[in-house]
C-alpha cells in the first residue's frame, strides 16, 4: 500500500506540473504585453485663426496615444487639459455656452482650470501649458501645447 | 437502388440505440396547469440564440475586424452584399430579443421557485448563460467600431479598472493592452467567435440535460392543479406549440429588422468628444444610471465608483446562490427581494431614456403572459 501511495504522488506531481507547463504560457499569452509608447511632450496645434477652435471653441489633439483638450477661453486665452475625464475613461468636451468642460457620458462637470464642478469625477483634469509662438508680424500664431 | 425509410431505419436501428431513443420522447410530457405558459420562455431564449448562431456565421463570411476596416466592412454588409442589411438588422434584433427573454425565463423561473431541489444545477447553468449572453452583448457592441461603440466598450472596461486588486489586470486582458484600440477589437471578436459560443454551447447542452432528467417544475401552487390534469405530450404536442412561437418570433424579427434596421452611426475616433446621449444597451442601462449617481471621492483608497461595480458583482454572485438561500424553497422573503430587484432594474431604465416605455414593455410582457394562460385556466382537460 505504501508503494501505493508513492505511485500516486508521482503521479499527482507530474500531472500538476504537466498542467502548470501548459497553463502558464497560456496564462502569460493572453495577458497583453506591456508596449512602450514614445512620450510626446510637445505638439503643435495649428495657428489661433483654426476654423475649429474659432467655432466650435475647442479641439481635441493627438497627444501621442492621448487626447487632449485645447480650448479657447477668450481671446488669446487658451487652455489645454488631458481630455479623459477621470471617471470612467470618456473623452470630454468644450461648452463656450455654458463656458465648462463636459463628458457626456455620466455628465462629469469641469470648469475652465480643469476642477471638478459637480458629477461622478474622482479628480480633476491634468492640465498642459499652452504657448503662442510668434510667426513675424501679419501672420497668425502658432499655438504649442506641451506637458508641463 | 431503391432506399425506403423503413429500410434506412432498421440499419439505423442495428447500430444505434435509436428505439430507445424514441421511446424515452414517447413518454416525455409536460404538466398542464394554470402556468404553463412560462414552459416557452427557455425555448423561446434559445430560439432567438439559434438565430445568432446562423446569422452570425453568415455576417463573419465578410465582417473584418479590424480598426482600419470593421466599420467599412459592416457598412458594406449593409449596403451592398445582397440582404447584409436584413442578415445584420436580424442579428442585432435577435441579440436584443434573446437578452429579454433570457431576463424573462429568469424572472418567471425566479418567481415560480424552480430553482428548488432538486434543480439548484439547472438555475446555476442558466444564471451563467445569462452572464455569457451579456458577454455575447458586450463584445458584439463593438464590432461596428462606431462612435457609440468605442466609448461604451472604454466605459466599460473602464469600470473593471475600479475593481481593488485585479482590476488593473482585467481593464488590460480585455483591452488587450492599455487603451482601447484595433488589439481591443481583436480579442472582442476572438470572444464573440470563439471562446464565448463554445462555453455557451457547452452549457446549453448542459441545461437543457438537466432539464430532461427533472422534467419540468410544478410551481407549488399549481400541484393539485396539475396532479389533476392530464399532462401534454411533448412530441408531438408541446412542440407544436413551441414551434409555433418561433414561427411568430421569426415573423416578428423580419419585420424588426424590415421596418427598423439597425443603425451603424459613425466610425469610431479615439480623438473626439464623446457626444451627446450617449448610452450602453438598454440591458446595461440600470447600471449606467446607477453610476451616474455616485458622486467623485475615495473612502479607504477605494474610489466611490468602484462601490455600485462591487455591489452588482455581490447581487450576480448573490444570484447565482439563489436555490442554497431559499432551501426550502418556501422563503417568504425571496420574492419581495426579487420584485424590489426588478422595480430597481425596471426603474432605473426607465429614468435613464426618461420614457415609460421599459415600464409598459414589463407590464405588456406579463399581461401578454397572463392571456396566454387563460387557455390552461378552464377547468377542462381533468383527468377524471
Amino acid at each position: 500500500m505504501k508503494r501505493r501511495r508513492l505511485v500516486n504522488w508521482f503521479l499527482g506531481l507530474s500531472s500538476t506540473a504537466l498542467l502548470g507547463s501548459v497553463l502558464y504560457p497560456v496564462w502569460r499569452f493572453v495577458s497583453p504585453p506591456d508596449v512602450p509608447e514614445a512620450s510626446t511632450n510637445r505638439v503643435e496645434a495649428g495657428p489661433t485663426n483654426d476654423v475649429e477652435l474659432l467655432e466650435r471653441g475647442f479641439k481635441i489633439l493627438k497627444f501621442g496615444n492621448e487626447p487632449v483638450i485645447l480650448l479657447r477661453a477668450g481671446d488669446d486665452d487658451y487652455r489645454a487639459f488631458a481630455a479623459t475625464c477621470t471617471h470612467l475613461d470618456c473623452i470630454v468636451e468644450f461648452q463656450s455656452a455654458e463656458r465648462r468642460i463636459w463628458c457626456n457620458c455620466h455628465g462629469g462637470e469641469y470648469d475652465l482650470r480643469g476642477e471638478v464642478v459637480s458629477g461622478p469625477p474622482p479628480r480633476g483634469l491634468e492640465p498642459f501649458a499652452v504657448d503662442l509662438v510668434d510667426n513675424g508680424t501679419g501672420q497668425p500664431r502658432t499655438i504649442v501645447v506641451s506637458r508641463t | 437502388m431503391r432506399v425506403r425509410a423503413a429500410d434506412l431505419r432498421s440499419w439505423l436501428d442495428e447500430r444505434l440505440p435509436l428505439q430507445a431513443a424514441t421511446e424515452l420522447a414517447r413518454h416525455k410530457t409536460v404538466p398542464v396547469h394554470r402556468l404553463t405558459v412560462v414552459y416557452y420562455f427557455g425555448g423561446m431564449t434559445l430560439f432567438f440564440f439559434l438565430v445568432q448562431v446562423m446569422t452570425g456565421i453568415l455576417l463573419m463570411l465578410y465582417y473584418r475586424p479590424s480598426a482600419e476596416e470593421a466599420f467599412e466592412s459592416v457598412e458594406f454588409i449593409m449596403t451592398t452584399v445582397p440582404f447584409g442589411w436584413l442578415i445584420r438588422s436580424i442579428h442585432s434584433w435577435s441579440a436584443n430579443l434573446m437578452v429579454f427573454f433570457a431576463f424573462v425565463h429568469l424572472a418567471t423561473v425566479f418567481f415560480t421557485r424552480a430553482y428548488r431541489k432538486p434543480r439548484e444545477m439547472t438555475w446555476i447553468s442558466g444564471c451563467l448563460l445569462l452572464f455569457l449572453t451579456l458577454g455575447f452583448g458586450f463584445s458584439g457592441y463593438l464590432l461596428p467600431w462606431n462612435q457609440l461603440a468605442y466609448f461604451a466598450t472604454r466605459v466599460g472596461t473602464d469600470v473593471s479598472g475600479t475593481v481593488p486588486v485585479v482590476g488593473e489586470w482585467i481593464l488590460r486582458f480585455l483591452r488587450g493592452g492599455d487603451h482601447v484600440s484595433g488589439g481591443t477589437l481583436s480579442r472582442f471578436y476572438g470572444w464573440h467567435v470563439a471562446i464565448l459560443p463554445a462555453i455557451t454551447s457547452l452549457l446549453i447542452a448542459l441545461h437543457v440535460i438537466l432539464v430532461q432528467i427533472q422534467g419540468m417544475s410544478v410551481p407549488a401552487s399549481e400541484v393539485e392543479i396539475a396532479r389533476r390534469r392530464r399532462p401534454m405530450k411533448f412530441f408531438p404536442n408541446f412542440m407544436l406549440r413551441d414551434l409555433f412561437g418561433w414561427t411568430l418570433a421569426l415573423g416578428v424579427l423580419a419585420a424588426a429588422a424590415a421596418l427598423f434596421p439597425w443603425e451603424l452611426g459613425e466610425k469610431a475616433n479615439p480623438f473626439a468628444p464623446a457626444y451627446a446621449d450617449i448610452r450602453p444597451e438598454w440591458y446595461f442601462m440600470f447600471m449606467f444610471e446607477t453610476l451616474k449617481l455616485v458622486p467623485g471621492g475615495e473612502i479607504f483608497g477605494l474610489e466611490y465608483e468602484a462601490i455600485p461595480v462591487l455591489l452588482f458583482g455581490l447581487g450576480g454572485m448573490l444570484m447565482v446562490l439563489v436555490p442554497f438561500l431559499d432551501r426550502s424553497g418556501r422563503s417568504s422573503l425571496m420574492p419581495w427581494v426579487g420584485a424590489a430587484v426588478v422595480l430597481y432594474m425596471v426603474g432605473m431604465t426607465a429614468w435613464g431614456y426618461r420614457s415609460w416605455a421599459p415600464v409598459l414593455v414589463v407590464a405588456g410582457t406579463g399581461l401578454f403572459s397572463w392571456i396566454l394562460t387563460l387557455g390552461t385556466r378552464r377547468a377542462g382537460g381533468d383527468k377524471t
